[in-house]
């Protein structure tokens, strides 16, 4: 009687495919001006073409905004939810998450401090803030799970929780420390704590496509290891994991994931934690099978979300954050409750 | 197989173990006793580099310090105490983890595909796990929870076997069927077990050796027989130990010649196996 195997069938990942296009076709068609999926064919063969567009207005809403807008907020979602799901494995808890455990905030200070003090790297293309994101958010994390291995080994939900709480709390009185020194870029800086994919353009995608391929390919071949500390970390070394190595590799892959989310669209929440959860319960906790469909499920949540946001109070728009949040808040309780009946 | 030298862990200014050395050899089933806090687990948690220790572990005549993760699992496997998976895996899915030092390298290596199935095989008709195979660990009793683990360790096919009280919280029924498996287990050549146990009737009844330790510091160690002496273990535990275990057996004895007794005795024997290849471990 075998109910599960381990790997993720290719039809499998065909009918994931095929519900995160359809999804994000959708999401290219409707919003403030609705353009038919017709007219986006057209469009879109012009423009691969080299040829003159037929309708302008339909063009210079998709080319230059709204194609590029939803491919980033597919790829955030995807990055976003794997780096979740890596994290519940390798910390054996359902509800760690970048947001719960102040990993995106921390993230957020750094891109804050580089535009308030305008910090330049030179020699790097992409910029100082997906830089400083990066780096704050892999100290955020070797600070919060050094405090929680301190005070609780075994670290059970209630430690991690607390510990996300306190530490978004410093994170959050350290970012208005930083906005009374650059009272003249509070404008800028509130973006990043909201979160907002409003105005992402093709080479913010690419980035984000990049960083997913490599980040998430590597936290795809530590499937095993992950499986193996989802079981339990002392088990993991006893069946032979390298448990330093695994556990560094990760926590870097995720790091680098959450930054350059988060130095793109600000801090946009509980998206790891949400997806992870409900894919969990359609494909099972195996991360051979989880990994690959937790990305499209991320990318599918995210850009749901968005196009919530962005046609729920049409021509108003809003932050793509309160809606995840939203969601999010509910599905945590949930989470909590059934890991508090165990 | 195994030789554990001037072995000392601290956690800050705790002393946890102090210059312990014990060592165990092929065939050989070292029991490690010793009242609470006497350092036992910890004394095993250093042989699987769980701690950072001091003094020397070594492993064939090799430093434990040296030996990759992956390949001290292919030759020494742990059966912990108590377990708590977070997720719904199933059974099959927890055993075939024990496969997991098998694996080839990313670059390096072929999977032996046909040796890892036949292994898991293995180990789930002797615990008694494949009808459960496809049941979530989570919905699994206590006793059957260790049983798949057990299974996970016998999948992983080690040499010598690292047990931590392990049947501590089960109930009596379990912790026959557990003790039954190992020394079957233990049976083939060249496999040694080496267990913390805190029943010392278990000890004295499996033990072929025994290291008694005593608030981080050994106090004893050789032949079970020698070990387990009335002396040693009243100076350790601070009371007469065997009076105590007597008066205990004693409010068993008026019932010995009960038949009842001896068909519950049958019955629980015919529970107890599970597979028809024993022999086969």
């Amino acid at each position: 009687m075998r109910t599960r195997t381990e790997k993720f069938h290719l039809w499998e990942y065909l009918v994931f495919f095929a519900v995160t296009a359809a999804v994000f076709c959708l999401c290219v068609c409707v919003g403030s001006v609705n353009i038919p999926l017709g007219e986006i064919g057209a469009v879109l063969k012009n423009a691969f073409l080299g040829q003159a567009q037929t309708n302008a207005l339909a063009s210079s809403i998709l080319i230059p905004v709204r194609i590029p807008r939803v491919l980033c907020v597919a790829l955030t979602g995807a990055a976003l939810s794997v780096a979740g799901t890596a994290m519940q494995g390798l910390l054996k808890n359902p509800l760690a998450d970048g947001s719960t455990l102040g990993v995106s905030s921390g993230a957020a200070l750094g891109a804050v401090i580089a535009i308030a003090f305008g910090v330049v790297f030179p020699q790097i293309p992409f910029g100082a803030t997906t830089v400083m994101a990066i780096l704050f958010a892999f100290l955020s994390l070797m600070i919060i799970l050094g405090l929680a291995y301190k005070l609780d080994y075994s670290l059970s939900t209630n430690t991690i929780i607390l510990i996300g709480v306190i530490y978004s709390m410093f994170v959050s009185s350290a970012m208005n420390i930083v906005i009374t020194f650059a009272t003249d870029k509070i404008q800028s800086i509130t973006f990043w704590t909201m979160g907002s994919l409003q105005g992402t353009g093709y080479t913010d995608a690419a980035l984000l496509g990049v960083t997913l391929l490599l980040c998430g390919g590597l936290i795809f071949f530590h499937a095993r290891e992950l499986n193996a500390f989802a079981v339990g970390e002392d088990n993991a070394r006893h069946i032979g994991v390298n448990v330093r190595r695994t556990k560094l590799v990760i926590l870097i892959t995720v790091s680098i994931l959450i930054g350059v989310c988060v130095s793109i669209g600000g801090t946009i929440g509980f998206v790891g934690l949400v997806t992870p959860h409900m894919v969990r319960m359609l494909v099972g906790p195996n991360h051979k099978r989880l990994l690959p469909a937790a990305m499209f499920g991320g990318a599918v949540f995210l850009m749901l979300a968005d196009l919530i946001a962005r046609t729920l109070l049409n021509p108003r728009e809003l932050s793509i954050g309160v809606v995840t949040s939203l969601v999010g808040a509910v599905v945590f309780v949930f989470i909590f409750s059934q890991s508090r009946k165990r | 197989m195994l030789e554990v030298k001037n072995l000392s862990v601290r956690y800050g200014d705790l002393s946890i173990l102090k210059n312990v050395s014990f060592s165990v050899q092929e065939g050989q089933w070292l029991m490690i006793i010793g009242p609470n806090g006497a350092g036992k687990s910890t004394a095993l948690n250093a042989v699987t580099q769980g701690v950072g220790y001091t003094g020397e572990i070594l492993l064939e005549g090799r430093s434990m310090k040296q030996i990759k993760p992956a390949e001290r699992a292919r030759m020494v496997g742990v059966l912990a105490q108590n377990h708590f998976v977070g997720y719904s895996f199933t059974v099959e899915e927890v055993v075939r983890l024990g496969r997991y030092a098998y694996s080839p390298g990313f670059l390096s290596g072929r999977r032996r595909e046909r040796e890892d199935e036949a292994a898991i095989e293995r180990a789930m008709d002797l615990t008694g796990m494949t009808p459960l195979r496809g049941k979530s660990v989570l919905t699994l009793s206590g006793g059957e929870l260790q049983r798949v683990f057990l299974a996970q360790v016998f999948a992983q096919e080690p040499r010598l076997l690292l047990l931590d009280e392990p049947t501590n919280h089960l109930d009596l029924i379990y912790q026959k069927q557990v003790f039954g498996l190992i020394t079957e287990w233990l049976k083939t050549p060249g496999r040694a077990v080496v267990s913390v146990v805190h029943d010392l009737s278990l000890a004295k009844a499996f033990g072929t050796h025994a290291v008694l330790l005593d608030e981080g510091s050994c106090v004893a160690r050789g032949t079970a027989k020698e070990v387990l002496s009335a002396a040693n273990l009243n100076k350790v535990y601070r009371m007469d130990v065997s009076a105590w275990m007597r008066q205990m057996l004693s409010q068993w004895e008026e019932q010995a010649d009960d038949p009842a007794v001896a068909d519950g005795l049958a019955a629980a024997d015919e529970f107890a196996v599970f597979g028809k290849e024993e022999s086969a471990l």
